[in-house]
């Protein structure tokens, strides 16, 4: 048993991943052929993965802040001289609409734009309340186990037995649409991933040799919880959380398509593509365009979430 | 395999409760009069008094919680108050047509999936795996509403290839077939081509190439057919997935199914309807469920063994 390098005994071995920040070391230079999914970019290539989506992530970002800004976006403003404009066309007023207009003379960048701010804000926040929960139910069923750990191990067994969008749907449809709504909605249907994740990680740490020098020291549970267990936990629990965030983003699409996601007042990407279906055959781009910059999105965020775990955490992939 | 039986059927009368108990929390807690809710704003006093006395609602909790349980029991929703009908009825009607786009889209998934997995894990690091994975990511990725959408566009409406929509024969099956089987097709890819890639260390695989087989012969005769076992659970799962996502793709493509009767009863506030096929569709889910834990339990004795 090999402790200097390996610093985990060989049971943990499934269980443990590499130490949060653990740096690019020996994941950079794999040995030809020690690993059967060999070929997985790594190394530059993984490294160009990760910069290349972070900086288009990055271009979203810009435009959901500065976007709406310099495109005014109002949306109970009608222009019925500019409707239904092809990509490209110079609008009466002489601005010119680069994705178009729809069936109100609205703008579609604009409405991108200010779509673009309303499903990162809705992602973020989403994460942000699924992971609080998430990954307090975690530490707290990893770390004390008995009954609690049951009975929250036992919830999400079932809430994922059963399929997530319904619960949404169910929920959403209860509630009405809302920005906030939306949070809380899938919030409920995403924590358990956080939960499941944050248990694995503080069952394999909590019995790491540098925990238990800590209690010796004196060290109590909040302490030993969050100054050793948790920012170990960390580095797994980010790359779940991009992966997430792509996933998120595309429910919040699903459900504003639906009607049941975001009011007309805050209208979302999936909203501006379902209002485009009553005009596919006359103006195809009300829908396309919007979806198509939903999708970049999503598979950017696709893209650093593997890169980011086969970085980091290879063992995530099974999650 | 008598206690895997049990165990596997109690979890499954577990997860229904767990359902059903859901279903009626958030009917109850969310603020304002339920009643008031389900019967939306234009009703009179009269008819929200009569439903508060039906639902029982000013009764306290637990007792309302043992009335509703036993309606679900009785798969007594009430009725549907746009077509005063039974609600129950009403889904049990549309569900044949979900699970038969639930059923195309699944052997879309299989036909598709499995061979470019096996295509992948043949040409392994070559261009060819490279487009495989990309196709996998992309079909993960992309909006399956908005997917729809393009086809209806592309096929339907400019190529006048295939109907856009509404009930009828195979052709119209097939594009909303291929939108929900798309997220299935990308797992079922990487499923294939990672399973393959695990088992070619192996030493029967290493007899098997000691023997002089080629390396197609290698693969296709041994190797897949151990890297077929674990699509079996996934595919019971995904299956299940398909009646939820099928909510969606039913929604674009007009298809009478039960997830667009949930649709159109949630924007008609019609909960009764509302309610009865939400616990449908999960029922289905679950009972697919409990039908793969059980094939799973005889295939791989590991399994039942194992928990």
């Amino acid at each position: 048993m090999d402790r200097t390098t390996g610093q985990v005994p060989p049971t943990d071995q499934a269980l443990v991943a590499p130490p949060a920040g653990d740096p690019a070391g020996p994941v950079d230079t794999p040995p030809p052929d020690a690993d059967p999914l060999a070929g997985r970019p790594r190394g530059t290539i993984g490294r160009l993965r990760i910069i290349g989506s972070l900086v288009v992530v990055a271009c979203y970002v810009v435009a959901a802040v500065v976007g709406p800004i310099l495109l005014q976006y109002d949306p109970v403003a009608t222009d019925l001289k500019a409707r239904l404009q092809p990509p490209g066309t110079r609008l009466p007023d002489g601005s010119l609409a680069v994705f178009g207009t729809d069936q109100v003379g609205q703008d579609v960048l604009a409405q991108m734009m200010q779509g673009a701010r309303v499903s990162i804000t809705v992602g973020v926040a989403t994460l942000v309340l699924a992971g609080l929960i998430g990954v307090t139910a975690g530490l707290v069923s990893g770390y004390f186990g008995g009954w609690l750990d049951a009975v929250l191990m036992r919830l999400a067994d079932v809430q994922l037995t059963f399929p997530s969008i319904l619960l949404a749907i169910f929920i959403a449809s209860i509630l009405g649409p809302s920005v906030v709504n939306v949070v809380i909605v899938l919030s409920i249907s995403n924590w358990v991933t956080f939960a499941r994740v944050t248990r694995s990680q503080v069952l394999a740490l909590k019995e790491r040799d540098y925990v238990d020098a800590t209690r010796t020291l004196g060290a109590g549970t909040w302490h030993l919880i969050t100054r050793s267990i948790l920012p170990a936990s960390i580095a797994p629990i980010l790359v779940v959380a991009t992966v997430e965030l792509g996933h998120v983003i595309l429910a919040e699409a699903s459900l504003s398509f639906l009607g049941l996601g975001t009011p007309a007042s805050t209208p979302s990407w999936g909203m501006t593509i379902a209002n485009g279906r009553d005009y596919l055959s006359n103006a195809w781009w009300i829908s396309t365009i919007p979806g198509i910059g939903l999708a970049i999105l999503v598979i950017s965020f696709g893209v650093l979430g593997d890169a980011l775990r086969d970085r980091f955490d290879p063992r995530l992939r099974s999650m | 395999m008598t206690a895997y039986l049990i165990r596997r059927t109690l979890f499954a009368v577990f997860v229904l409760w767990g359902a059903v108990t859901i279903v009626f929390l958030v009917l109850r807690l969310v603020p304002g009069d339920p009643a008031q809710l389900i019967l939306g704003s234009d009703a009179t006093q009269e008819e929200i008094a009569q439903l508060r006395d039906q639902m029982g609602l000013d009764r306290p909790l637990p007792v309302q919680y043992g009335k509703y349980l036993s309606d679900v029991v009785n798969l007594d929703f009430g009725d549907s108050y746009r077509y005063h009908r039974d609600a129950m009825d009403l889904v049990t009607e549309r569900f044949p047509a979900t699970v038969q786009l639930a059923v195309v889209a699944t052997v879309i998934a299989l036909l598709l999936g499995i061979s470019l997995g096996v295509v992948a894990a043949l040409r392994v690091n070559r261009l060819t795996d490279r487009l495989v994975s990309v196709f996998a990511l992309l079909s993960q990725s992309m909006p399956s509403f908005w997917i729809g959408i393009v086809f209806i566009l592309v096929f339907a409406r400019q190529l006048h290839l295939l109907a856009s929509g509404g009930k009828g024969g195979l052709d119209r099956m097939i594009l909303p077939g291929i939108t929900l089987a798309l997220p299935f097709i990308a797992i079922l890819i990487r499923l294939t081509r990672s399973g393959l890639l695990d088992v070619v260390h192996e030493n029967y695989i290493q007899t098997a190439r000691a023997k002089g087989l080629s390396e197609r012969v290698v693969i296709l005769r041994h190797a897949v057919r151990n890297a077929l076992i674990p699509i079996v659970t996934v595919t019971g799962i995904e299956f299940g997935k398909l009646l939820g996502g099928a909510v969606i793709i039913e929604t674009v493509f007009a298809w009478p199914g039960v997830g667009r009767l949930l649709i159109d009863s949630i924007s008609a506030r019609d909960y009764n309807v509302v309610q009865a096929a939400i616990l449908m569709i999960a029922g289905g889910f679950v009972l697919i469920n409990l039908v793969v834990d059980i094939l799973y339990g005889y295939l791989d004795p590991r399994i039942r063994l194992g928990r």
